[in-house]
């Protein structure tokens, strides 16, 4: 910039008089386009999903077109689990219960307010009881993330229950669900699982005979327990059978507390997501959820068909 | 005692038996909502059975239908906001109920001080009242290894391509009974029993009536070859064996029978191949085990009918 060049040579007003006509002009003309700008942007503001930003994420236009409306599930992640679209009489809460989604979405609560406790529990014997009461009294809101924690839990078993029973009722494990009839299944003792995996993390009165009351029963597995049957035939005692795996020892202990953590914190949530994963794209690689399907007569029935089945199944209640 | 109202408020209002006391409602209720799902279908299945013409045309569902109108729907938004709805539900659901009701927390674990009763959570409970029928290994092992099994096995015994895809008693009524029997009698109610009705020592308290700290359970009970005046250990071995082999025999012929009571069940029962028929009748065998031995343990105070050195059953 040679103006600046020119500072110490002393011509200051020509300089500065140069300086401020240049300014004025520039702020002149910025005036009008910064403003013009300015105001068409706001405008445009009024359709947010016509900005760079939105389409970045989006992708689709959102408007009510067919077409727009299975774009914005096939092109988002969190929805593409489900079809673009689905038989008219699938969304029948009469039909479906909603059990299913609501085990996953309380899966889902679980993990978020799990994660958040895990910031305040250590699993060690002594510290783990004082963690809770912590939680209760001092963590702001540490109380309602338990509770949510616990509840939760509970309203997950039931929901996975009436979820086998929906399925069951509907007949919806017969051919070709028979499969995925099998991992809801894992998927149901995964879920018992973790809730008593959890159940002795508190380390009071209560998880501990709870836990002490059921490892018990793994003392009397046949063969592998010292109490069960043939155990101290094979040389089974307290300290080497399938209890002692499990505790980490021959009382529930500091050890059964840090392995009842793992197992319920890292080991089963991991496997049920594998095993979730599997069961979500096997109900639309079976062709969808199975119905309501038109009925079928008695007289209807043919024989069993042996050999080979269509790999990919349409969904049901398409041509 | 007797009307001991406040005892069974207690024990209701603990505050981990409330899923209990939701389970009550909620499973009774959708009990009841599959079935008037089923009933409706069946009025429906008897209209086309009839009417052969009718069962050309109709478009086979108990909902309205006209020609014209899309088979599909958008999954966004009809089925997006139903899902939304229900988290959003479920979610204000769990808050007030996390707001309204503390989770438990008992005093410190103490090994040396232990809880009377002491109870395992309330999803196992089946499992502990069968303690009292059986040895751990079978209520506490084979049990839990059979149900999962058996839950595993049902798609893969049952013939029956009927009632695939929608609800309907009447097209299965023998895989409905059979499940319905195994998830409400044999399942929630030990699991209500385990809450509601056992007390300390794990003795039968009616609701109402106090718990009895101190009550001690005088009843003897016998094994099956002692009634029989048995005292050799070997016959008594021999007798127990053969009376789980008779009942074996007995209750599978039972089944049989019962698998060839109408018409469309013995149709079913021919398409079985044999495999078939044998893990299903095993399987309701061990399922008849449970109520059998807890007849012939409540009404007969029966505590072993074959007792090894080994194991007892």
């Amino acid at each position: 910039m040679p103006e600046e060049n020119d500072k110490g040579a002393g011509k200051p007003t020509g300089l500065l008089g140069t300086v401020k006509e240049t300014v004025k002009g520039d702020l002149a003309g910025l005036k009008g386009v910064l403003v013009e700008k300015g105001k068409e942007e706001l405008a445009a503001l009024k359709e947010p999903e016509k900005t760079q930003l939105f389409r970045s994420i989006f992708r689709v236009k959102r408007d009510e077109t067919p077409r727009s409306r299975a774009l914005s599930v096939l092109t988002n992640v969190f929805f593409h689990l489900h079809p673009a679209k689905i038989n008219r009489d699938a969304v029948r809460y009469s039909y479906t219960w909603g059990m299913g989604g609501m085990s996953f979405y309380l899966f889902l609560v679980l993990t978020i307010t799990g994660v958040l406790l895990m910031f305040y529990y250590h699993p060690t014997k002594g510290q783990a009881y004082r963690d809770i009461l912590y939680l209760h009294h001092d963590v702001p809101f540490g109380q309602l993330l338990r509770n949510m924690h616990r509840w939760g839990a509970h309203l997950m078993i039931i929901a996975v229950w009436l979820h086998m029973l929906r399925v069951f009722l509907t007949g919806s494990y017969k051919r070709p669900r028979e499969f995925n009839w099998c991992v809801g299944v894992i998927l149901m003792v995964l879920t018992l699982l973790l809730s008593f995996t959890g159940y002795l993390l508190p380390d009071d009165q209560l998880g501990f005979w709870a836990v002490t009351v059921g490892t018990n029963m793994a003392r009397a597995t046949p063969l592998l327990g010292h109490e069960g049957p043939f155990g101290a035939q094979l040389g089974m005692t307290a300290f080497n059978d399938v209890r002692f795996a499990l505790l980490g020892g021959s009382i529930v202990d500091a050890n059964a507390l840090l392995r009842a953590y793992i197992w319920h914190c890292i080991a089963i949530p991991l496997i049920a997501s594998v095993f979730m994963g599997v069961h979500f794209w096997r109900v639309r690689k079976d062709g969808g959820i199975s119905g309501p399907a038109p009925v079928m007569l008695e007289s209807e029935m043919k024989e069993e068909k042996k050999g080979p089945r269509p790999v990919i199944l349409r969904p049901s209640g398409t041509r | 005692m007797w009307g001991d109202w406040h005892q069974l408020w207690q024990i209701v209002s603990v505050p981990d038996n409330v899923p209990i006391v939701a389970l009550l409602f909620l499973v009774p209720f959708y009990t009841w909502y599959g079935f008037r799902e089923a009933f409706k279908h069946d009025r429906l299945i008897a209209q086309l059975e009839t009417d052969p013409a009718m069962a050309k045309t109709h478009h086979r569902k108990p909902y309205p239908f006209k020609t014209g109108w899309e088979r599909e729907l958008h999954v966004w938004p009809y089925l997006m906001r139903i899902e939304f709805l229900a988290a959003v539900i479920l979610t204000v659901l769990l808050m007030v109920w996390s707001i309204t009701l503390n989770a438990p927390l008992e005093e410190p674990a103490n090994p040396n001080l232990t809880m009377n009763p002491s109870k395992a959570p309330w999803y196992f409970l089946g499992l502990q009242e069968m303690l009292v029928y059986f040895d751990p290994w079978i209520a506490g092992v084979v049990m839990p290894t059979l149900i999962i099994i058996g839950l595993m096995a049902i798609p893969y015994i049952d013939a029956n391509p009927l009632g695939n895809g929608y609800y309907t008693y009447k097209q299965r009524k023998f895989s409905i009974w059979t499940f319905l029997i195994g998830f409400l009698a044999l399942w929630c109610v030990m699991i209500v029993i385990g809450t509601f009705i056992r007390g300390p020592g794990w003795m039968w308290f009616w609701p109402t009536q106090t718990w009895d700290h101190n009550r001690l359970d005088f009843a003897v009970n016998r094994n099956l070859h002692e009634i029989f005046g048995i005292e050799n250990r070997w016959v008594a071995m021999g007798f127990g064996a053969t009376v789980v082999g008779l009942f074996f025999v007995v209750s599978g012929y039972l089944m049989h029978r019962l698998c060839m009571v109408t018409e469309f069940s013995r149709k079913i029962y021919q398409r079985m191949t044999l495999l078939q028929i044998i893990t299903l009748h095993t399987l309701l065998i061990l399922m008849l085990s449970l109520p059998a031995k807890m007849a012939a343990r409540l009404l007969f105070r029966i505590k072993y009918v074959l007792v090894t050195p080994w194991f007892n059953i």
